[in-house]
């Protein structure tokens, strides 16, 4: 089911007299999330994912705007007509109830014509249980499963209805490291499997990246960005996306376009043809060719120098090799480039110069902060 | 050898609340059990006449213990589910409101901390009768056509009618100050799970609230139990010292009486009175604990 969020806004009246401002969560949220798709809203604490989701599910009304379910106006609805399934960032399985209870619930509140048959039912959690793999667990209290198995119940008793569009909020800030890889997997498979549009919140990148068809990224009740994880990750529309992107984090520098050359600090270090003037630059730590050989004629003849650093740390991870450094012109503390590490490094002494691969550099102007092309 | 010492050590530590308690709980206990198989013991020359079990048979067979008996179980009978029952439907309703919240939960809480002697006398001004005014209640009454009932000197039902009415009204402000904490710590999210779901009001009150809170229930109906049985000062607040006369009395005011009353001076008596007292609740709470257990 296609999601049409339209001028979407939801305005919190203040509660501090302090502090008389109204909180708007959600500022304007006008875009189509297509159907069958995984959608990661993916944001930092406090920048209006959680709303968003509960907006979409109706536990929240709209301060203004709407939204549809395909061509329906869902928007006056309450949550139980909408077809929507839930999963609560703690699960918010019912303690008292065994797993098959808790998945049995939605289907035992319906009434009338609709309501199954105690066969139909029994069949239809068997089913969602057999899909999220806990079918063997059904007679278990959630305190006797491991936080991994209570998700796979969440999302099993989200399921069970054949929900039109499932929501999962923050799914998998509560397991640790090694169970989060394995569940993202499985929401991935999951989705794919049932075909059901789903949209989860984040505040993790790395998580949205992953598994996420198209990542819709938000800071302060806005929305910055919408897009596929690899062309939102290459194409920022402004430092805010670039810097919440990556890990490790983009590297940012003051500087400079002047006379056809991107400077930082005095170095020209690529040929740009942006508008002159201060910006910020951001460079990825992929975006860094080590300039250790002899002099690379192509750049040399471009008129382009060897950004110079001072060389602070080597470090090996084995997959590939970071180099840390400083310079004047960054922002942060930290200069990180990472380089594969099936050549031989040769970086010792106290400096290190790199020339940059233009496509992984970005310019942001200095006051709006959007992107510079 | 180290482990017997932190043993020791720790019995050490406890030594003072055990010598405490030993003292004045268990050495009275202990004697309080001797004393009901002494048959007219004398607190003043510390004798009696046998032992056996004489005590037991003359307290059961004695009218105004069996009257205090059936009082004090028709008082646990009425006001402990009805007080929770009532205290869970204000609490509830307390919980679903938002303005004048605090307000009302003051409200409630007063008669928690409102002196029962006084609270007694408010009764009894409530629903007296005497030849020259009636009370604010037979005043409703006569309003609605019936005829004045004396409520504090008149038959038995109307009198332990207003001992039920009353003795509701002195437990209720604890049960709903539990009930409205338990239920304000039901995580929120159950309730957002349960709409999404589209489950009804009624279902997610006795599918989700209730089961989230039954523990709660169930400590309040074995205190309110335990409390009950012991039931003694709110019978005085009303009906005056003399409950055997007014036909009020409970098992804790016969034992009163035994000690100290009218017909005092009978510590053995009082003593075998308690005992049976103390195994009426013991078994009831036994119950209501394998109730509780068997649920879960």
């Amino acid at each position: 089911m296609e999601v049409v969020l339209d001028h979407l806004t939801k305005i919190f009246p203040s509660r501090d007299k302090k502090n008389p401002a109204d909180v708007i969560a959600v500022n304007d949220f006008d875009f189509t999330i297509p159907d069958g798709k995984l959608i990661g809203l993916l944001g930092p604490s406090g920048c209006g994912k959680s709303t968003t989701l509960n907006l979409i599910c109706g536990l929240l009304k709209p301060t203004k705007g709407r939204i549809l379910f395909g061509e329906d106006d869902v928007t006056e609805l309450p949550p139980e007509d909408r077809g929507v399934g839930l999963v609560f960032q703690n699960y918010a399985l019912y303690p008292h109830l065994t797993v098959r209870q808790n998945i049995l619930f939605p289907l035992q509140n319906i009434r009338g014509e609709g309501r199954p048959t105690k066969e139909e039912m029994n069949a239809k959690a068997e089913e969602a249980a057999r899909l999220v793999q806990i079918d063997m667990l059904m007679d278990r209290k959630p305190k006797e499963l491991s936080g991994g198995q209570q998700q796979r119940v969440a999302i099993a008793r989200a399921l069970v209805k054949r929900p039109k569009v499932l929501l999962l909020d923050e799914p998998l800030s509560n397991l640790d490291a090694r169970l989060r890889l394995q569940t993202r997997e499985e929401i991935k498979r999951i989705q794919t499997e049932t075909g059901i549009t789903t949209i989860f919140v984040t505040h993790d990148q790395e998580e949205a990246m992953s598994i996420s068809d198209l990542i819709v990224v938000m800071k302060d009740g806005i929305l910055q960005q919408i897009g596929r994880p690899q062309e939102v990750y290459d194409e920022p529309v402004n430092m805010f996306v670039a810097k919440f992107l990556g890990t490790p984090q983009i590297n940012m520098f003051d500087g400079r376009v002047s006379g056809g050359f991107l400077y930082i600090g005095d170095t020209p270090v690529l040929k740009s043809d942006a508008p002159e003037g201060d910006v910020h630059v951001g460079i990825r730590p992929e975006g860094f060719i080590l300039a250790d050989g002899p002099e690379d004629d192509e750049e040399v003849a471009a008129g382009v120098e060897p950004f110079e650093c001072d060389l602070k740390a080597v470090e090996v991870s084995g997959r590939d090799v970071s180099i840390v450094s400083t310079n004047p012109a960054c922002q942060g503390t930290n200069i990180r480039a990472i380089m594969g590490s099936d050549r031989n490094l040769n970086v010792s002494g106290e400096k290190v110069s790199f020339y940059l691969k233009p496509h992984k550099v970005y310019l942001f102007d200095k006051t709006t902060e959007d992107r510079v092309k | 050898m180290k482990n017997k010492l932190i043993e020791l050590k720790s019995w050490l530590y406890l030594l003072p609340a055990v010598i405490f308690l030993g003292i004045f709980m268990v050495y009275p206990l202990i004697d309080v059990f001797v004393y009901s198989f002494e048959e007219g013991y004398n607190f003043a020359s510390q004798s009696y006449f046998g032992t056996g079990f004489y005590n037991y048979s003359y307290v059961l067979h004695d009218p105004y213990f069996l009257q205090a008996v059936k009082n004090t179980f028709i008082i646990v009978i009425i006001t402990v589910p009805l007080s929770t029952l009532i205290a869970l439907f204000i609490s509830v309703l307390l919980s679903s409101i938002t303005k004048l919240r605090s307000l009302f939960q003051t409200v409630y809480f007063l008669p928690y901390v409102t002196n029962t002697l006084a609270v007694g006398l408010v009764f009894m001004i409530l629903f007296k009768k005497t030849a020259y005014t009636d009370g604010m209640i037979n005043l409703l009454i006569n309003a609605f056509g019936g005829s004045s009932v004396d409520f504090i000197d008149g038959p038995y039902w109307a009198k332990m009618t207003v001992m039920c009415i009353y003795t509701i009204w002195v437990v209720m402000p604890f049960k709903i100050l539990i009930l409205t904490s338990a239920l304000s710590s039901v995580n929120p999210d159950y309730y957002s799970a349960a709409r999404v779901d589209g489950t009804r009001p009624w279902r997610i009150f006795y599918k989700i609230t209730l089961p989230m809170i039954s523990p709660m229930i169930f400590y309040l109906v074995i205190t309110g139990f335990i409390g009950a049985f012991k039931a003694y000062s709110d019978e005085v607040a009303l009906f005056g010292v003399d409950l055997n006369a007014a036909g009020m009395n409970t098992i804790v005011g016969y034992v009163y009486d035994m000690l100290y009353g009218d017909s005092g001076g009978y510590p053995s008596f009082a003593s075998a009175a308690a005992i049976i007292l103390f195994i009426i609740v013991l078994t009831i709470t036994v119950i209501n604990l394998m109730i509780s257990n068997s649920d879960d």
